[in-house]
Order: C-alpha cells, then sequence, then structure tokens
C-alpha cells in the first residue's frame, strides 16, 4: 500500500493534523497494522518537501508543535494519477507452495500429505475469516472477502495439483 | 473428533456401485449443534456418504447410529418414519413441490407429521421471514429467484426442527452473495436450535461456515488434523 498516496487522499476532504490522519488511516485501513507515529511525520516530511502538501498552521502546546497539514493542487493531482494507475496483478510466479512440492517429490516425502496440510491450514484461515465477517460491519466484510477470495483460489490450485502429482512426479525426473 | 456424545455415528461404511468403491470403510460422527462439512473433488463419495447417513441409501456393510438406534438395521417404514420426524434436507437443485406455494412447501414436513394446517403455516410463515423471504410465501417455486427458492428450501429443511440437517451443495446453484447468506441463516438457525448439519461442498467458502471438515478422496474420508 502507498501510504504517501493514502494520506493524501485522506487530505483531500481538508486540512489535518498528523494526529488526525493517523486515527483516520487507522479506521479505514489500520484495524490489522496501525501506523506508527514516525512513518505518518516521515511521510509529511517527504510529500511537504515534493510540494504536494503545505503547512496550513501550527498549534503550539504544552507537547510539541501540532502542524496541520493541507493538500496542494499538486497532490490532488498525484492521488488521480495514483487512483487512474491500475496496479499490476501480482501473478506468484515463484509460489513457495509448488516448490515445496516439488521438492517433496524429489525426496520422496509425501506431496499429497504436504497438500493436506496445507489444505487444513488454509481453511482454518478460511473459517477464522467468516467468523470475523460474521461479526464485523461492511468494511471488515469487504476486506475478509478480498483475503478469502484469495485463499479460495489458493485452494483451488492445491486440488489441482493434488489431483496431477503423479503426472508431476514424471515430469520432474525426467 | 470421538463419538462420545455424538447424535449421529457411521462406522466403517463400505458401499459400492457396480466394481467401484464409492464408500471405502468410512467413520464419521457428528454432535448436536455442530456443522460439519464433507469435502473432495467430484466421485469422491461425498453425496454417497450423506445419501447413507440420512437413511436414503443403505450401505454395503457398516453401521449408521442414530441417538443410540442403529439406522441400519431398521425396517424402511421406521427409517422413513425417522427421516421425516427428526432430519431436515437441502439439495441444489429441484427440492420444492412446484404446484404448492412457497408456505405450503415451508409447512409440508410439520403437516406430514400430523400438525393441523393452521399451527403449521403459522409456523412455517415464522421461518420465511426468518430466513428473510416472507414477502415469497404465495408465490409458487417457479415464480421466485434461485436465491429465494433456496431460502424457501432452507426454512423448510428446518420447519420441522429436526435433529440432523443434511445439505448437499446447497448454495451450488446461487451466485457468491446469495450462497453466503444462504450459509449464514442456515447454520444461524441451526445452531441456535442446535439441530447439527451435514454439509457437503465443494466450495472452500461455503466450507468455511462449518465447525470442522472432512475431506473425502477416492472413498476413503479424512479428517483434519484440527477441530474449532
Amino acid at each position: 500500500m502507498s501510504i504517501g498516496h493514502t494520506l493524501l487522499g485522506l487530505l483531500e476532504s481538508g486540512p489535518r493534523h498528523g494526529y488526525d490522519l493517523k486515527r483516520s488511516f487507522d479506521d479505514q485501513f489500520g484495524r490489522d497494522r496501525p501506523l506508527h507515529y514516525g512513518q505518518v511525520y516521515s511521510t509529511m516530511s517527504r510529500l511537504l518537501k515534493n510540494g504536494l502538501v503545505v503547512v496550513d498552521g501550527v498549534e503550539a502546546g504544552g507537547g510539541p508543535e501540532r502542524k496541520r497539514y493541507a493538500i496542494t493542487e499538486a497532490g490532488v493531482t498525484d492521488v488521480g494519477r495514483w487512483l487512474a494507475q491500475p496496479e499490476s496483478p501480482e501473478p506468484y510466479l515463484q509460489s513457495t507452495l509448488y516448490t515445496k512440492v516439488v521438492i517433496a517429490l524429489l525426496t520422496g516425502r509425501s506431496a499429497a500429505d504436504l497438500l493436506d496440510a496445507q489444505r487444513a491450514e488454509h481453511l482454518r484461515m478460511m473459517r477464522d475469516l467468516t467468523a470475523r465477517k460474521r461479526e464485523g460491519d461492511l468494511a471488515d466484510q469487504l476486506i475478509c472477502d478480498h483475503a478469502l477470495f484469495h485463499l479460495e483460489a489458493d485452494l483451488r490450485w492445491l486440488e489441482l495439483t493434488a489431483a496431477r502429482l503423479d503426472r508431476l512426479a514424471t515430469a520432474i525426473r525426467r | 473428533m470421538t463419538p462420545a456424545g455424538s447424535l449421529l455415528i457411521a462406522d466403517e461404511l463400505r458401499k459400492s456401485y457396480g466394481p467401484t468403491p464409492a464408500l471405502d470403510g468410512v467413520t464419521f460422527s457428528i454432535h448436536p449443534g455442530e456443522v460439519v462439512a464433507v469435502m473432495g473433488p467430484s466421485g469422491s463419495g461425498k453425496s454417497t456418504l450423506l445419501h447413507c447417513l440420512a437413511g436414503i441409501v443403505s450401505p454395503d456393510s457398516g453401521t449408521i447410529t442414530y441417538q443410540g438406534r442403529v439406522l441400519t438395521d431398521m425396517p424402511d417404514a421406521e427409517r422413513s418414519a425417522l427421516r421425516r420426524g427428526e432430519f431436515g434436507f437441502v439439495f441444489q437443485f429441484g427440492q420444492l413441490v412446484p404446484e404448492l406455494t412457497c408456505l405450503e412447501n415451508v409447512a409440508l414436513p410439520l403437516r406430514l407429521t400430523g400438525v393441523r394446517r393452521k399451527d403449521a403455516e403459522r409456523a412455517a410463515r415464522e421461518w420465511l421471514e426468518r430466513l428473510e423471504v416472507a414477502d415469497v410465501g404465495a408465490k409458487r417455486p417457479g415464480e421466485v429467484s434461485g436465491g429465494q427458492g433456496q431460502r424457501v428450501a432452507v426454512a423448510r429443511s428446518l420447519a420441522g426442527s429436526p435433529r440432523v440437517i443434511f445439505a448437499d451443495e446447497p448454495t451450488g446453484a446461487l451466485d457468491s452473495f446469495n450462497g453466503e447468506r444462504v450459509m449464514e441463516l442456515l447454520t444461524e438457525a441451526a445452531r441456535s436450535t442446535s439441530a447439527a448439519v451435514v454439509l457437503v461442498t465443494h466450495e472452500a467458502r461455503v466450507a468455511a461456515y462449518s465447525d470442522r471438515e472432512v475431506i473425502m478422496r477416492d472413498g476413503k474420508a479424512r479428517e483434519a488434523e484440527f477441530t474449532v
């Protein structure tokens, strides 16, 4: 995830302090992995340096200075460009699972057992996500669905590979 | 999972269709309120296991015990009565009676066990509401969408207060959204009434609504090495 672009996007609705930005980010995207304050301030420094945000005001209090940031025209353009650019699909061509299956076959271990154990692990994760989805709000549901569809795709691959183990064993020993 | 406290226990089931073994020594058990997914590729014996457990098909050998009663020793009439009174069924297709309204379909299991029409239809109406399809009660199955029809079928499977629900690919004909909603409603309703659910599916997203799964492969069952 591009933290810089995300923070810029959150700033589009109006100027905010670093603390507010962090809280807004965590509420929307960071339930499992909240941002560190250090990440927020280092990112804002970079955006400031690149002219994508400006300091809109400074509040002096008992603690450190609280800067309020506002997005610039260049920042808005940058967010628009980021949103319009499709993400590269991740093809997972260097799959660890495939490597493990091949090594199991080459070393005479049970690749079928390996695939069964992996299936159980995937299903356990899917069950956890499904439970979280049932108790969560719409944001939780969509985040969990994204993960569930990917896990399901892995499982389909596990099934397909299990059905082709004999052919794979022959092919890799040639 | 140990059979202690189990509602339904199958021991060493074998069933062949011609030379092909569909079940090859399958052992299975399920507790009250538990949802167990039976998974595996096509032809692995999933549906045969479900049909044997439900007393629809007799195994060639092995025993099935439901609450201490040996299903495999029962005369057909007794087994049919047990199915009507204690078991509920949801299938992928063609399970609703096309000539009856959806309300009458849901009331049917109750009517078959002697419940008066008025009482049966009141209970059926409640189940239709719970399954979010109260508005289709007066329609016939041919007049409702696939998702609505499947919810009606789930309502019917639950209407007779079954102790075990057998669901064979219950979401197989539905899109992802409707399929998941049906699973949510089915498992919530089953858990709230302590009914056990035997769920045959090849879809991992559907199986994820279960408490544990049994994997079928070439007629043999393999339990995952974890439980929730």
